[in-house]
């Protein structure tokens, strides 16, 4: 199943949730955040929400700037 | 003495900083001379933006912050549109656990300047939404009005572009903002040198934001420390009230006693 992820195609498993998706960047949980389409996902939902086909998701985090 | 340093503190939103110098961390050539450099300039608030995760990135800016004990406030740098930037905030919210957010919306990638219309749209949406919002904007004094009315925390006014260490190009408009403020007023982007940021003290900021001209500054640690002391002599300059400008001289010392020469007979000293 393909979806983007920070703007580029990902195939992952179906049925993979946010929060083992997240899991398998190995940079564990702590200052990240993460949106599907417009919407952004609290940290609370991430293991119950399921990826779709083509979902754009971001995943977000501090950095040097601004 | 009520104008000791360690008792004017600049407050926002109800959290008090003995510091008046708000840093970034953009342009900074590694973490350790960043490190430094924030530590230098006795910051006790920095702002980080929010950006893709990256698996190759090793090190955290967050990490650094904690060491050194700063709050952070994140920002939208990078926004074009009130969405985006309000998105952005949302997700830093999320990632930091903060409800600060540095709001910037700008135009075009050349000119880095904030666009107002997206900015009072993001504004207005992020304090509904609960946000303590510093929102950085151009010097202009009604947008600036404007955007107090509409709940902001702190109002930012440029100097100058982000990054052109070209000072304060409209010191008149910052004097004006300053004199109708009704939330703090911070000096945020433009400053290049010490003097820039006692001047913009001088003119009555509550605070000045700088990144740039500490962190690409060719010794950054050392410019952190002019920094820090050029915001504390600012303010101290601005509370003593400076004197007024003169046309003419004004003799410091009283004329009344001066010797008179004029009617001796001696002739000129000659051996």
């Amino acid at each position: 199943m393909m979806v983007f992820v920070n703007g580029t195609s990902t195939e992952v498993v179906p049925g993979l949730t946010l929060g083992a998706y997240i899991d398998q960047l190995g940079r564990g949980r702590k200052g990240l955040a993460v949106a599907m389409g417009d919407t952004v996902i609290r940290r609370g939902l991430w293991d119950e929400t399921v990826m779709t086909e083509h979902d754009r998701i971001e995943v977000l985090t501090a950095a040097q700037g601004g | 003495m009520d104008t000791a340093p360690s008792q004017d503190v600049l407050t926002i939103a109800g959290v008090s900083f003995a510091s008046r110098l708000i840093t970034g961390t953009g342009g900074a050539p590694g973490f350790e001379i960043l490190e430094a450099a924030l530590a230098a300039s006795g910051t006790e608030m920095t702002t980080v933006a929010m950006r893709r995760v990256d698996r190759e990135t090793s090190g955290s800016v967050l990490d650094l912050l904690a060491r050194l004990g700063l709050r952070v406030l994140p920002n939208t740098a990078g926004c074009f549109t009130a969405r985006d930037a309000v998105l952005t905030a949302q997700m830093a919210r999320e990632a930091l656990e903060t409800n600060w957010i540095k709001l910037e919306v700008i135009g075009d990638d050349v000119t880095l300047l904030p666009d107002a219309v997206e900015l009072l749209d993001a504004a207005e949406a992020l304090v509904n939404d609960g946000f303590v919002v510093l929102a950085y904007t151009n010097d202009d004094p009604i947008v600036a009005r404007r955007l107090a009315q509409l709940g902001c925390a702190a109002v930012m006014p440029l100097g100058s572009p982000i990054g052109s260490g070209l000072g304060i190009g409209n010191p008149h408009n910052i004097a004006l903002i300053v004199d109708q403020a009704t939330t703090p007023i911070i000096l945020d982007a433009g400053i290049g040198t010490a003097s820039d940021a006692a001047l913009a003290m001088e003119l009555g900021c509550d605070g000045v934001l700088l990144a740039t001209a500490v962190t690409r500054a060719q010794d950054p640690v050392r410019m952190a420390l002019a920094m820090k002391y050029a915001v504390q002599g600012g303010r101290l300059a601005r509370m003593a009230g400076r004197i007024p400008r003169r046309w003419n001289a004004l003799a410091s010392s009283a004329h009344g006693d001066v010797a008179d020469f004029s009617a001796s007979d001696s002739g000129p000293i000659h051996d």
